[in-house]
Parts: C-alpha cells; structure tokens; sequence
C-alpha cells in the first residue's frame, strides 16, 4: 500500500517534468518580455533588470537554474508584481481560491448524489426526466454565462448578494460564485450517481440481494456503494473543471485568487507567476487523481492489487 | 430449407437502421432543426439585417431591443439640436414628418452649405437638401430625410447592430467549432487507430504519452499559447484541437483493441486477409459508430472552448468577434444594457445544446448493441 | 396439501407482445423435487422470478402464486420480504456476478441471517462461517472475509447457496445453477444440492436446461415450452416414456449416432509437432512474471476425412491450441504442417494464400460475424483474396451456393448478422468456412452457445458436410456427447498437456486416467 503511494508519487514526477519543461520552454520562446512596457525603458536600465532577474544568461542556464529552484519548493520572485515572491502571491490567492473550489465539490457531491439517487429511484418518471434535462442546461450553459446571469438576478436585481468582491471571505459573497462553480459539477455527479445506482440496479447480483428480502437500509448500503464508484473516480476531472471554472468565476466577480493571477500574468509575461501556476495546478490534479485511485480502491476490492 | 424459422428481423444495415431511429427521434429532429436555423440564420442573416457588423451608430448607444423603428418622434428633436451644435447653428421652425424633417437653420454668419454633410454623417438623417435662402445665406432652409432603423436585438455601447454582430461571431463560432473538431478528428483516429492496430510496446509507448498529456492541465496550457503567441483565429483552431484529440485517440484506441479481439477479426485473418484489408473492411467500419457520435459532442465542446478564450479576452480580437467576446461585453456592460450579454448567450446556449443533444441521441442511434 | 402451487400463472410483457408464462398451474410437495425443463425462451426462468416477486416491473402477472397456504402475487414488499430469503431460498446460474463484488462472502451471507433471523454482526458472523462448512467450502472460516473475485465459479456457486440457505428456508429453487461450470464441479454442485435437501428436508426446484441433470437429481419433472407446460410427470416415466412431441423432441435432442469410419488410406491432412502456447506473465514495474504455459508440447495427427475432438474444461489450453494450428497464436512455437507444406516459420504474408485450406469455425455465433457486413458479404470475403478473379456476381453465387450448403435460404445473404438466431449464424460462419472448400475445419465449441435441439441440427450439418467433401476436423468442445457423437478420436487436455487420448468410443468407455474417469462420470452420457 504504502510501497505503491510512493510509486505512484515517483510516476506522476516525469509528468511533472514534462509540464514544467514545456511550459518554460513556451513561456520563453515567446515574442515579448516581461519588461516591455508602453514607454520602452533606457536600455542601460533594461541591461540592468535582464542581469538582476537572470535573463541575460543562456536559456538552458535559466531552464536549469529553475528546475534546481523548483526542486528546493522555491518559486522564485514574480516579474510584475515588485517585491513580492510567487510564493507569496500563492499565499494569498490560495485560500481564496481553496475556499471557493472546495466548497464548490462539496456542494456537487453533496447535491449531485442526491439528485442521482432521486433520479434513479424514480426511473422514467417526470422527476428524472427533470433532472436529467436541468443535468444537460447546467452542464452546457457557461460558467461565464451562468455568472452574470447570476449578477443581473440576485446581485442587481433582488440586490440579495454582492454582485462581486472577496470581502475577506464574506459567506455572502461566495454564494455567487460557488454556485457558478458547483453548477456543472453537480450535473455531472447526478449524472454519474444515477448511471451508477441504475447500473447497479441491473446486476445479477442486485437480483440476489432481492431475492433475500432485505430490509431497504442494507440495500442502500450496497447500492449506494456501487454507485460511488464512478463519481469517486470523476474527482480528478472535476478538479480540473474547477480550476478552469474558478478562471472565469475570479474574473467575473473580480475575486484575487490563483486562477485571476494565471491569466493576468501570462498577459505581463510574468514568467515565474505562469510557471508556478502551472507547477501548482499540475501537482493539484495529479494529487486528486491519486486520492481518486486510492478511494476507488477502498470501495473496490478488485482495484486493490497494488502489485 | 430447414434451417428452422426466418430471420428474427428484415436485417438493415446499421447505417439504415441508425437514420431510421434518428428520423424518429424528436428529440434528435428538433435538435438538427434548430442547428440548421441557427447555421442559416448566422450565415445569411447578416445580409438581411440591413447593418454592416462594425458599423458605429453614435446616435444609438445602447439601443434595448425593440421591433420599432429609430429614430423615434422625440427623439428627432434632441438629435437635431446636437448636430446644430455641431454646425454652429440654431435650428428654427422644425417640422418632422414620418419620413423626413424640415428645417431652417440660422446663424450669425451666413451659413456654409459645406456643413450639411453632418446630416448625411450622423445616424439620423440622410443626405439633406436646401430649398431655400434668406437673409444672405443666413437662414437656410433645408429638408434631410430620416434614417428609418431597426434594431432587433439591441445595439451595443458603441451602436453597433447586436443581431448583426452576434450572426457575424456565430459564423465564427461555428467554423471554428467544424474545423477544430475536424482536427481533433484527424489527429485523433489516426493516433488511436495506429496504437490500437500495433498494439504491444508501440501501443504502451504511445498510450503512455497520451496518459502524460492527459495530466496536464491544458487549458492552461491553450492560455499560455494564445497569450504568448499572438491571439489569432488560427492559433486558438490549433490549440484547440490540440486539447481534445486526446479524448479521440483514446475512445478510438480503445474501440480499435475490441475490435481486434473479436472473432470476426480473428476470422478474417484466418480467409487470409492482409492487415490493411482487416483495418479497412472490419476495424474502420466498425469504429464509424463511436466516432461519430463522439465528434459531434466533440463539436460544442470546442465552441465552448473558443467562447471561454474569448471570454477571458485571449481569443479572437476586434473588430473579428466571436460568441465568447460579445458575451465578455455583454457582462461588463451588464447593468446599463443586459440585452448585450442576453442576446449572444442565448444564441450560444442553444447552440451548445441543440449540438449535445443531437450528439447523445447519435450516440444512442449509432449504438450496435442497442 | 402442496408446499408451492402454481394455478393459470401467466406473465405478459404487453410493450413487446411477448407471453412468457400462459396459464402455468405446477405443485410442489414438502421436501420434493421438481424439474423444470425447457430450452431457451421457453419461460422456464419466468417462473423462479414470478414466485419470488422479481419480475421486471413491466411484466404484467396473473394467476396465483401459493407458498405455504399464502398468496404470493400482488403481495406487498413487506410481507413479501418475510417468505422471500426467509423461506424462500433462490440460486441464480451466473456465478460470476450473482455476487456483489464490493463485499465479503462473509458479509452477504450474514445478511439474510440479521434480516431474517435477527442476529447481530458477530452472531451472523459465527453461522455464517457454519453455513460455508455446511456446503463445503473448504477452510470455511478464512473464506468470510475473501471477496467474490477471489474465488473460482465452483466457489462462488457454494457461496451462492450458503446465501439462499441462510434463512432456513423450506424451499430452494435454483436456476440453472450448474450450467456456467466446468462439468466436473458441476457434478459437484449437483450432488452438494441433493445432499442438502436430504439432509434439511428442503423442496427443491430444480430449473434446467439439462436433460442429462434432471435424470441425476428429480422424483418429477415439467417440460415446458413456449411457456405452457407440455408435460409433467415422475421423472423416469417421462424419460422412458414420453407423451408429448415436445417431450420427444427434447429427448431426441441429445447428440446421438456415430460417425463413420475414415477411408483407408486417407491422406495426412495435418500433422502438429512439440505445439506450444506460452503466454508472458503480467507486466509489473519493470519486470515480467514468468510466461504462463497454456498449452505444453502437443502432437496431433489428422487425416482427410477424420474428426479429433479436443476435451478439456476451461483453462485447458483446448482454445489456444486451436488457434496454434491455425497459425492464428502469435505466441504459440512447435512444428505444423499443413498437407505438405511446412507452416512453420512462415510469415504472415507467405502464409495467406496458404490459409484457405484451414479454416475456422469459433464458439461465439454474436462475436464471429461482423455487424457492418450482409450474411453474404462476410460468407463470400474469403474469395476475394483467394480467387481475386471473381466478379462480384460470381462472388454473390458463390454464397448462394454456400448458403444453400448449410441450408439457409440464399434469399437472406442480403440480411446482416444481427437479423438471424445463434444457429443461424453458426450456419453463416461455416459457410464462411465452407466458401473457401478448405480441407480442414477447426471447430472451436461451435454448439457450445446452442439449445440442445440447434446443437443437434448443427451436428448433423457437420457430419454430412465432412462426407460430401471429406474434410478432416478438429473439434474442440467440452462436451462429450457431442464429441462422442462427432469424433473418430479423441485427446483430453488439462492444463495443456494431453492426458490421455485414443479413438473415441475407447476412451469414453474405458477411460484410463482418472481425469477422463471424473469427466466421462460427470457428463453422465446417455447410452446409445
């Protein structure tokens, strides 16, 4: 078990490698540079920040300086944002960002499942035709449709909610964007809850367990067991759908978190800012995935040959 | 012959079958109905509307839709007194009718004819026409017509036609969205088709780096690209279809090792068929289903896509518009004039879901074991 | 008064206009058992289903249903759930996936005991383990907390058993529960049930497909078809004297007759030395296990006009060594000689033209066709690389003629694969075969996936195709009585290797392994 967690870290590190090496060769190749500004600076002054942030060596030099970096958990300082180290932008952006995602993957698991589960119990019925076409809007509609949408109703509107800002976390003001966030993700975990359940539902073995006349709580039990399997295993893309959702939901309702920070700073060719996005983002998934294997397995015992 | 009881059904081809439940399907009808309205509309509407897409109207910031015609009686009256100012004129004895407006305009030096082109210039009224002269060219007495227009859906902050420009962005949109998708397409069944059809240490090298790319957080990486190398429709086609023919490859390899395991492959190898035949005759053929129903929902994915670019500012660039960057003005200018996010939101939402659900119903149709 | 019974039970699914049960009316006395006989479609799983209430919901039931004095149709889920585990226990064939594969043996055979019998965790725990000895489950205990996976069908089967015992129930009713098993363990399973029911005193219903198990287990049978009963009555009277022509027609169905004697001086159609599959073993981090050997050094013999049947019981190796002389096993190694040619070293290419004199014929009458292509187009394929000159026309009257062969009407080569029956397509894949008039068949369970009256059709399709073009087979089948009824003689393999081998009627009859004794008992051929 323990032997397998740890080649399970010492596999995901060449894709690691990969992702960094190809980001920071892209970051580099391209035209631009961190200091282009409107007004171009004297080139003395130019010289002079090039030496100061390294850019004067080779490329190879920068690549390695900065995988050596990298593997010391040191992100190196930001290019746009003076002073302040990449690190610490993470520090800052993190909990926001953390806060908004998490919550937005309990509110899916947590609505998902039981929309699944209704909807499975209740097959055919109009309930699960219901959910199954409100499944199909949230999943195509938008995030960056949904949350103006949201602004117009809740926040300009009935002026329930803050149309947008952090506000040091206020619960008011994350209502909005978690629910953009959790939207999608809820659509798809009671899409996978009720595929699950009426999977189940049509083994031999659920046949079985009926055939016992058990009492409804130990048929749950197994059902709900072989249902969360699917939607155990999709919490590594949801990950990823989060972390592209929170992009747009940072940006919309003006919130300083880590998906707001990749964009502005790929813009400012801040190319420390980008890349550590990148390290941190790849490490995210990567993690969640793991996490995902290894729950699967806990609920499945054919999964557990960690041979 | 004695081969008991006749076949247990008339035995259609596949395809036959598939176009037949298609056909019957409402759902699927009316989902392939809406798409050819929406394709129609955004490729000939634009003609029809009367509105060059990039067209300022600086009269008509944020117009809220509406099916009356501009200018509007009250509105002539204000419009005129702004060009005046313009011309440095007075307007006297103004007289509007449905068509056109009378008027005389008055000034402290005699009036230069030269200034009545602000009336063809301006959004309210045509070429105009003098009748008459008074007081050494003073007073001059001129009839413009109006510009009778409409704006359907609105017109956005700067007085642009929004209907023209949202089937402007949708013809973008949409070739994008083919195109793309046409890629992915390509990439993706020949990859997953080679290592499925190799198989061995071949198919686990080429797996594995699939697996990689999997990993990677790839919108990201699309920003990365867009953003560094020049956000141009063709750069955003590339990454795009970059992204998601790794899906393809693995439903494709997927499908093509089954394929290989069954025994009607095994028995064509048996007749003596050369591996390209079995490929061409019995494993493509046989992955037609799968792949088709998986492009078609490959398509609104990658709208999304080219939106969720554009949205964040990184995609197509003005005075080129997509769905994506309508919809990124339409939210900023959310609370003066909704109608800019509304109207191309709702063109793409019912595109994204026309497009998905004509791809699930394929996917049913296409389906041999159903 | 009867313990189950059974008066007009009739199940209709009204959406697709199909009864599956008309007018059913069976008894069952305490500690009886019945036989319920019938091939497939014939509703016989209908009514283990209706009794127990599991019907689909879209099936509509009418008639009664009496167990024990109560009504079971249109009782209640409550009630219903007091008879059904309780006294009422069920085992279904799939052995595999009868089983939830998330959890113990020991925690589904506990769960009928604290539903019904009100036990707690430990205490269900303790019998459940009893339970596990009581059907023969060796090393009971450490068995509880095994999951399914970890256990062989023969296993698994037990476990199901234990399961529909836990509620002491009066009567067991079993579907099919041996068909998915090698025929030794179901030899096993058969007499553990028999013992069981002396030993509990249970009523057993016994549903079955298997003429031959009936024999061996039933004081009664009821032969049904089309779901109406044909006939019942006590099991020896309807064997050796059946009245309806259904019951007849079942009898009969039983693979019987021998083949004829091959010419003299026939020549060698195929001659395999040193055959050999090794399988890699599964990868691991950066090594591989050791290869697995499926089949070890078998030489065969075969000349015009003869059939060697290949025994074993899954995991033989009695499939990859077809597949090896069909050249079809990359991982196979040893000498083969087709006529007189040496396939050996051959690659693929030179090997093509060479390949329309063997041909095969698979199990799978679903998997063996392909879905894209007419009956035709997959009957006439083979000519279009061996006899490129044909016109399609020519192609065309080529299956014509080759449907006719197998006896399927020409005037559906048009049709595709998923318009015909199972026997159907077996036919559309001989006449694959046939198409290219090959000298030599491999015949891997082409009857295996067939009711016993299809089997019998196919068999003697088989025998009269060898005589008008003197083909030599390999027929690869676990089943004796068509082996018996098919082979001149016979190679009995376990675990690849040949274990005893000789002309057929010699080795069924005076087998001289105890292998083949075990299987030749367990098949339990009839004499003929």
């Amino acid at each position: 078990m323990l032997a397998y967690l740890l080649r399970r870290l010492a596999q995901s590190i060449p894709t690691l490698v990969i992702v960094v090496t190809l980001s920071f060769f892209l970051v580099r190749l391209a035209p631009g540079g961190p200091f282009d500004l409107e007004r171009p600076l004297p080139a003395a002054a130019m010289e002079n920040l090039r030496r100061v942030y390294g850019l004067d060596q080779p490329l190879l030099v920068q690549y390695g300086r900065y995988v050596a970096a990298l593997a010391r958990g040191d992100l190196g300082p930001s290019f746009s944002v003076r002073d302040l180290s990449v690190a610490e932008l993470f520090s800052r952006g993190l909990p926001v960002s953390m806060t908004l995602g998490s919550l937005a993957l309990l509110v899916a698991l947590v609505l998902g499942t039981a929309f699944g589960a209704l909807a499975a119990l209740r097959r055919g019925s109009g309930l699960d035709h219901a959910v199954t076409t409100l499944g199909t809007f949230a999943l195509t509609v938008p995030g960056f449709v949904v949350a103006p949408l949201l602004q117009i109703a809740f926040g300009l509107s009935l002026r329930w909610l803050p149309v947008g800002g952090w506000d040091g976390g206020n619960p008011k003001n994350l209502v909005l964007p978690v629910v953009t966030l959790a939207l999608p993700q809820v659509a798809v975990v009671a899409r996978l809850a009720r595929a699950g359940l009426v999977e189940v539902v049509d083994r031999p073995h659920w046949r079985t367990l009926r055939s016992l006349g058990l009492p409804p709580r130990f048929l749950a039990l197994h059902a709900l067991r072989g249902a969360a399997l699917p939607v155990v295993s999709y919490l590594g893309p949801a990950a990823a759908g989060l972390l592209t959702g929170s992009v747009v939901v940072e940006t919309v309702f003006g919130l300083p978190g880590v998906g707001r920070y990749f964009v502005d700073g790929a813009i400012n060719r801040d190319y420390t800012l980008v890349l550590g996005t990148v390290v941190l983002i790849a490490v995210f998934v990567l993690v969640l995935n793991l996490m995902a294997d290894l729950l699967c397995a806990l609920i499945d015992p054919r999964l557990r040959d960690f041979g | 012959m004695s081969a008991a009881a006749t076949p247990v059904e008339d035995g259609a081809s596949l395809l036959a079958r598939a176009r037949r439940r298609l056909a019957g399907d409402r759902p699927a009808r009316a989902g392939m109905a809406i798409l050819a309205l929406l394709a129609l509309a955004c490729l000939l509407g634009p003609f029809l509307t009367g509105h060059p897409y990039d067209r300022l109207h600086y009269d008509y910031p944020a117009t809220r839709p509406s099916l009356s015609l501009y200018p509007r009686p009250d509105a002539v009256r204000p419009a005129l007194d702004r060009l005046a100012l313009r011309m440095r004129v007075r307007a006297e004895d103004v007289a509007v009718t449905p068509e056109a407006v009378r008027l005389t305009l008055v000034a402290d030096k005699p009036v230069d004819p030269r200034v009545l082109t602000f009336f063809a210039r301006s959004d309210t009224f045509g070429e105009a026409r003098i009748l008459g002269r008074a007081e050494d060219g003073r007073r001059l007495t001129v009839e413009a017509p109006l510009r009778r227009l409409r704006f359907l859906a609105g017109t956005d902050t700067l007085g642009r036609d929004l209907l023209t420009r949202t089937l402007v962005a949708g013809r973008l949109s949409l070739a994008l969205g083919l195109l793309a998708t046409a890629v992915a397409l390509g990439i993706g069944v020949a990859y997953g088709a080679l290592a499925g059809t190799l198989g061995g240490r071949i198919d686990a090298a080429m797996m594995r780096l699939v697996d990689i790319l999997y990993s990677l957080p790839f919108v990201f990486f699309v920003i990365m690209l867009v953003v560094f190398f020049g956000r141009s429709v063709a750069l955003i086609f590339v990454a795009v279809g970059a992204v998601e023919w790794l899906d393809m490859a693995r439903i494709v390899r997927a499908e093509a090792q089954a394929i290989r395991r069954r025994d009607y492959v095994r028995a064509a190898e048996a007749l003596g068929l050369s591996t390209a035949a079995i490929l061409r005759r019995h494993v493509v053929p046989n992955l037609l289903g799968p792949v088709v129903a998986f492009a078609a929902l490959m398509v609104p994915r990658v709208i999304l896509l080219e939106s969720f670019l554009s949205f964040l500012g990184l995609g197509v660039q003005e005075p080129a518009t997509s769905w994506g960057v309508l919809i990124a003005d339409g939210a900023r200018s959310l609370e003066s004039a909704p109608w800019m996010l509304v109207v191309p939101a709702g063109f793409l939402v019912s595109t994204l879901l026309a497009l998905t659900l004509l791809g699930e119903r394929l996917r049913v149709a296409l389906d041999v074991r159903a | 008064m009867s313990l189950l019974a059974l008066r007009g039970l009739t199940v209709r699914y009204e959406r697709a206009g199909v009864t599956a049960l008309d007018g059913l009316d069976l008894d069952l006395a305490r500690g009886e058992t019945l036989a319920l006989v019938g091939e497939s479609g014939s509703g016989k799983s209908q009514v283990a289903l209706a009794v127990t209430g599991l019907l689909p919901p879209q099936a509509r039931v009418s008639g009664s249903v009496r167990f024990d004095g109560t009504e079971l149709t249109g009782l209640k889920r409550p009630a219903l759930d007091r008879i059904r585990g309780a006294r009422i226990g069920l085992v279904f064939q799939e052995p595999m996936t009868a089983l939830d594969p998330l959890f113990t043996v020991g925690h589904q055979i506990a769960l009928p005991l604290r539903a019904h019998r009100g036990m707690s965790r430990r205490q269900a725990a303790a019998r459940a383990g009893e339970l596990l000895g009581l059907v023969g489950l060796r090393d009971a205990a450490a068995r509880l907390s095994a999951f399914p996976h970890e256990l062989s069908g023969g296993e698994r089967q037990r476990v199901m058993i234990a399961m529909a015992l836990a509620g002491e129930p009066d009567l067991l009713i079993a579907d099919e529960p041996t068909t998915a098993l090698d025929v030794t363990v179901q030899a096993q399973i058969l007499a553990l049930l028999a013992d069981l029911k002396e030993r509990l005193g249970l009523a057993l219903l016994f549903i079955t497909h298997d003429l031959r198990l009936v024999r061996r287990i039933a004081e009664r049978t009821a032969v049904l078809r089309a779901g109406r009963l044909v006939e019942t009555g006590p099991t020896g009277r309807l064997f050796s004297d059946p009245q309806a022509p259904e019951t007849r027609d079942l009898l009969a169905a039983e693979p019987a007759g021998r083949k004829g004697p091959v010419p003299e001086g026939a020549p060698v159609v195929l001659e395999a030395r040193g055959v050999s599959v090794a399988y890699p073993g599964p990868r691991r981090w950066l090594r591989a296990d050791a290869p697995r050997l499926a089949v070890a050094g078998i030489d065969l013999t075969l000349r015009a006009g003869q059939t060697l049947g290949i025994v074993g019981e899954s995991g033989s190796g009695k499939s990859s060594l077809g597949r090896a002389v069909l050249r079809l096993e990359p991982a196979a190694h040893g000498l083969v000689r087709f006529e007189d040619r040496d396939l050996t070293g051959l690659d693929r290419a030179s090997l093509r033209p060479l390949r329309r004199g063997f041909q095969p014929v698979f199990q799978d009458p679903m998997g063996s066709l392909s879905p894209r292509l007419t009956a035709g187009e997959i009957v006439a394929e083979g000519l279009r690389v061996h006899e490129p000159h044909l016109s399609a026309a020519d192609r065309d009257a080529r299956a014509a003629e080759a449907f006719r062969e197998v006896r399927l009407d020409p005037a559906w080569r048009h049709r595709f694969p998923h318009a015909f029956s199972g026997g159907q397509r077996q036919r559309i894949a001989i006449a694959r075969a046939l198409a290219l008039r090959p000298r030599l068949v491999v015949l891997d369970e082409p009857t295996s996936a067939l009711d016993r009256t299809v089997q019998r059709d196919i068999v003697a399709l088989l025998r009269d195709l060898q005589v008008a073009h003197g083909l030599a087979y390999l027929f690869i089948s676990h089943d004796l009585a068509v082996v018996r009824a098919l082979a001149d003689t016979v190679l009995v393999l376990r675990d690849g290797r040949a274990v005893e081998r000789g002309p057929t009627d010699s080795v069924l009859e005076r087998p001289r392994e105890a292998y083949t004794r075990a299987l030749v008992a367990a098949a339990d051929l009839a004499q003929a």
